[in-house]
């Protein structure tokens, strides 16, 4: 029985390759669907295929996807942040202060990214340091954010701020690439490589799939989810920027609900709600699905409401199909 | 009360009430019961008797109807019955107060003695006055004064043992089992327990008691039955009966010689740990550990081993206390601090703090020494499967691939990937916490060989073991514990079966108030 009497087994590394794995993988079917709607669009609408409009289009995700990528980290870490819609709503009237006490952009960009980072610090340490359950602890900070809102502001509203903050949510890099949409790009580039390529995006996964076996095998449980809680408060101050520089004035009722269409974006993704796995590609081509369905149906002038429920539908649809396609198949064989 | 106390020294004296006949329960890769007998008698107290894993848990859980046997009879007064569901076995009177009987605190006292039957009106309602009625009746009985009204979590531990054992006995229960009832209690509320079993005896209840205290044994119990291993060893009445002989039969067997413990140059002193305390856990805790040595901590389940080996690693916060590793102290805060010191710990819990079942096994096995396998924070595949597979193969894993999910696995493979996880961060010292429980006899052995060549490659080996066998054979010098404490440090012609759990069970403090 001695272990060096016999040559030890050779183990491979995978049976499959990696791309076989991608090919049956959510983020494959994802794309079908995103195919799908794109091509059922072009057909609906002729008004669908150009590019101004559909550059148009990209609007009605990229703040949310923003918050999205963070958003995804945290929950695949096991957690969630319900209060990112107030931390906009936050930061927003953070910077109209600002603007009013006659601050310029890049310091009013300071004030939204700071405002993001205390929110996301004030979570963090609650979740972390007490030891509370996040999704309470983000559903008190949700009232408590957007409550601060509204005292400041009341019925009012701030407006006038700098014509070169206006930049971020309304400027062009290029013909009809809006500067939102490249710093979606940019930090879908970056929550990948951080998620699936460091060290760091190994330890949320092993936090999320088991965090008291993470936490014994030195993984510093804490220290990974308070950074992923600054992380989502910083994207929130980022996205309170494009939105109010789009929007060019705050209300205390900004962003509302917006929460639930950035958690619905991470869960259409493939991201397990109960944390462990997903991915960012699959967030990347959810938001391209949110995005495609309410520009769609907008062209063909759905009303909102009507909207809300298509997405809820679809959301419910995409996750159930696996399920149901699974008990299908045991049931025939 | 003499008229129930004559009626059962009649003819009924020794005809049983209940009577397990040679039971055999299996899971997968353990015979738990082998062929066992036990005879609970109206009016007398049955210790059962056995080191831990001898199968005490499994009769409970057979007589309960929790488990089914696989073979063998039980019979109530002389006719076979069965229990295929705990409710069977609550009908036919039998009933358990378990060590941690599950209560609801937000339910009154009445409504958890009687959750799952709760006398009805004419309505099909709960009748909550006929409920409240007989749950009076019944603290009454056990001469507990507690209000049948109050919401549990108003009520102390103590008190909430008294409602466990309320709820054991508001079915018409003609066998009380009791399992380790003393283990959560002060001195005062055991004697108080004490009285309430003798109530139960002059009631002409048939009782059978399980607990590792000696002295509890002996004060209580009028017979007692031995376990070893899943086998009934023997039984007789407690008058006939000294505590050397008690021992004796618990331990049984010389240790068969299935440990290959090799010889290791035993070098210096490379843990030193001085005074470690924990606020409630355990308490002054001294020891050395040299290089190549194995160093075996036994003790009983509770003993506070697995809660100081915790408190090592970082895990909990002790008290008081200093370690050093070379000579040199450290500061431990964290795993993460414990294993850049050097320090790491196998835990006895694979599932849940050992691995992380639901990734692959080579992300399991670099989890601790990712900055190794990366640059710059940047994960390098390549390097982290040579390191996965050449700690693997050196435990002779057996697994489809490396990126097969660790859950995947036998537990004996499981254990592998862990121990394999933990010789890639390259350690000074390596807890092992009940490193073989659960597994196969073939890991086993395959556990217990590379312990002893660890040993001899110079690393410093501390071994939880609650099997006796495994502590004699694998280690160098042995640590008992007994309820948080340090009772003895045994090597050499002085490690014997009967000494270890002598010192465990702790026979020769019997006398002092502790």
């Amino acid at each position: 029985m001695s272990l060096t009497d016999n040559a030890p087994r050779h183990i491979p590394d995978r049976l499959r390759s990696p791309l076989q794995d991608r090919l049956v993988s959510w983020e494959s079917l994802l794309l079908a669907v995103a195919i799908a709607i794109f091509i059922v669009n072009s057909l609906a609408s002729p008004y669908f295929l150009n590019a101004w409009n559909l550059s148009d289009a990209t609007f009605n995700f990229t703040e949310k996807a923003m918050i999205a990528f963070a958003m995804a980290l945290l929950i695949i870490s096991g957690e969630i942040d319900l209060s990112v819609a107030a931390i906009i709503a936050l930061a927003s009237t953070a910077m109209g202060v600002a603007m009013e006490m006659g601050a310029g952009t890049p310091v009013l960009v300071l004030v939204g990214l700071g405002t993001g980072l205390l929110c996301g610090a004030f979570n963090g340490a609650l979740v972390t340091k007490l030891g509370l359950p996040s999704i309470v602890v983000t559903i008190g900070t949700m009232s408590l954010f957007r409550g601060i809102s509204y005292i400041i502001l009341g019925d009012g509203a701030f407006r006038g701020y700098p014509s070169s903050f206006s930049w971020f949510g309304q400027g062009y890099v290029f013909w009809v690439i809006s500067v939102e949409f490249v710093i979606f790009l940019v930090l879908a580039v970056i929550f990948g490589v951080v998620l699936h390529k460091t060290n760091f995006g190994r330890m949320v996964y092993a936090t999320g799939n088991n965090a008291t076996g993470a936490l014994f095998s030195g993984v510093r449980v804490d220290r990974v989810k308070m950074i992923l809680f600054l992380l989502t408060g910083l994207m929130s101050g980022l996205a309170a920027i494009c939105l109010t520089s789009r929007l060019g004035s705050t209300r205390p009722s900004i962003a509302s609900g917006m929460e639930l269409e950035v958690v619905t974006m991470v869960v259409l993704g493939g991201v397990n709600i109960l944390g462990g796995s997903g991915s960012i590609p699959g967030v990347v081509i959810a938001a391209f699905v949110m995005g495609l369905v309410t520009f769609g149906l907008g062209l063909l002038n759905v009303p909102g409401i009507v909207m809300s429920i298509f997405i809820g539908l679809l959301l419910i649809g995409v996750i159930a199909l696996p399920r149901l396609w699974t008990m299908w198949r045991k049931r025939a064989g | 009360m003499t008229f129930q106390a004559s009626e059962q020294s009649g003819d009924t004296a020794f005809a049983p009430v209940l009577s397990l006949d040679n039971i055999t329960k299996t899971f997968p890769g353990v015979k738990a019961l082998d062929g066992v007998e036990l005879h609970l008698y109206a009016g007398e107290v049955t210790a059962l008797i056995g080191e831990n894993g001898a199968g005490k848990s499994t009769v409970v859980k057979t007589l309960t109807g929790i488990y089914q046997p696989d073979g063998g009879q039980i019979m109530l007064d002389g006719k076979p019955v069965h229990f295929p569901t705990p409710q069977d076995a609550a009908d036919a009177g039998v009933t358990a107060i378990h060590q941690e009987t599950v209560l609801f605190d937000e339910l009154t006292v009445a409504e958890n003695v009687f959750i799952g039957h709760a006398p009805k009106n004419r309505f099909g309602l709960i009748d909550t006055k006929a409920m409240h009625a007989k749950t009076t009746e019944i603290l009454a009985s056990i001469g507990a004064p507690i209000d049948a009204g109050v919401k549990l979590k108003d009520l102390g531990i103590a008190s909430r043992h008294l409602v466990a054992i309320a709820r054991a006995l508001s079915v018409e229960a003609r066998v009380v089992i009791m399992d380790e009832p003393t283990a959560a209690l002060s001195q005062t509320e055991i004697e108080e327990l004490y009285d309430l079993v003798d109530t139960l005896k002059a009631q002409g209840k048939a009782i059978l008691f399980i607990s590792h205290k000696f002295d509890e044994i002996f004060r209580i119990a009028d017979r007692f039955t031995v376990f070893r291993d899943g086998q009934f060893v023997g039984a007789g009445k407690m008058a006939d009966i000294k505590e050397a002989e008690l021992v004796q039969m618990m331990v049984g067997r010389a240790v068969e010689q299935l440990f290959p413990k090799r010889h290791a140059e035993i070098g210096d002193e490379v843990l030193k740990v001085v005074g470690y305390s924990h606020p409630t856990e355990f308490e002054d805790i001294n020891f050395t550990l040299r290089r190549g040595e194995i160093l075996g901590f036994y003790g009983l389940v509770g003993a506070g081993r697995s809660e100081f080996m915790q408190s090592l690693i970082g895990i909990t916060r002790p008290s008081k206390g200093v370690v050093r590793i070379d000579g040199t102290v450290q500061v431990i805060r964290s795993p993460a601090d414990a294993i850049q010191a050097g320090i790491v710990y196998v835990p006895e819990d694979r599932g849940k703090q050992g691995a992380i079942v639901d990734m692959p096994i080579f992300q399991n096995v670099t989890l601790p020494s990712l900055h190794k396998t990366s640059r710059n924070g940047f994960i390098r595949l390549a390097e982290e499967f040579a390191m996965a597979r050449e700690y693997t193969e050196r435990l002779d894993l057996r697994a489809a691939s490396l990126n097969t999910n660790v859950g995947a696995l036998s537990g004996g493979n499981q254990q592998k990937v862990v121990i394999a996880k933990w010789l890639a961060t390259q350690p000074r010292v390596i807890i092992l916490d009940e490193p073989t429980k659960g597994i196969d006899i073939g890991s086993k052995a395959a556990v217990h060989d590379f312990m002893s060549e660890l040993a001899a490659q110079g690393l410093s080996v501390i071994m939880v073991s609650s099997e006796i066998p495994e502590i004699l054979g694998m280690s160098d010098r042995v640590i008992v514990m007994r309820e948080g404490r340090m009772v003895v440090e045994l090597q050499g012609d002085d490690l014997s079966p009967e000494t270890l759990v002598r010192h465990a069970v702790g026979i020769q403090t019997k006398g002092d108030a502790a």
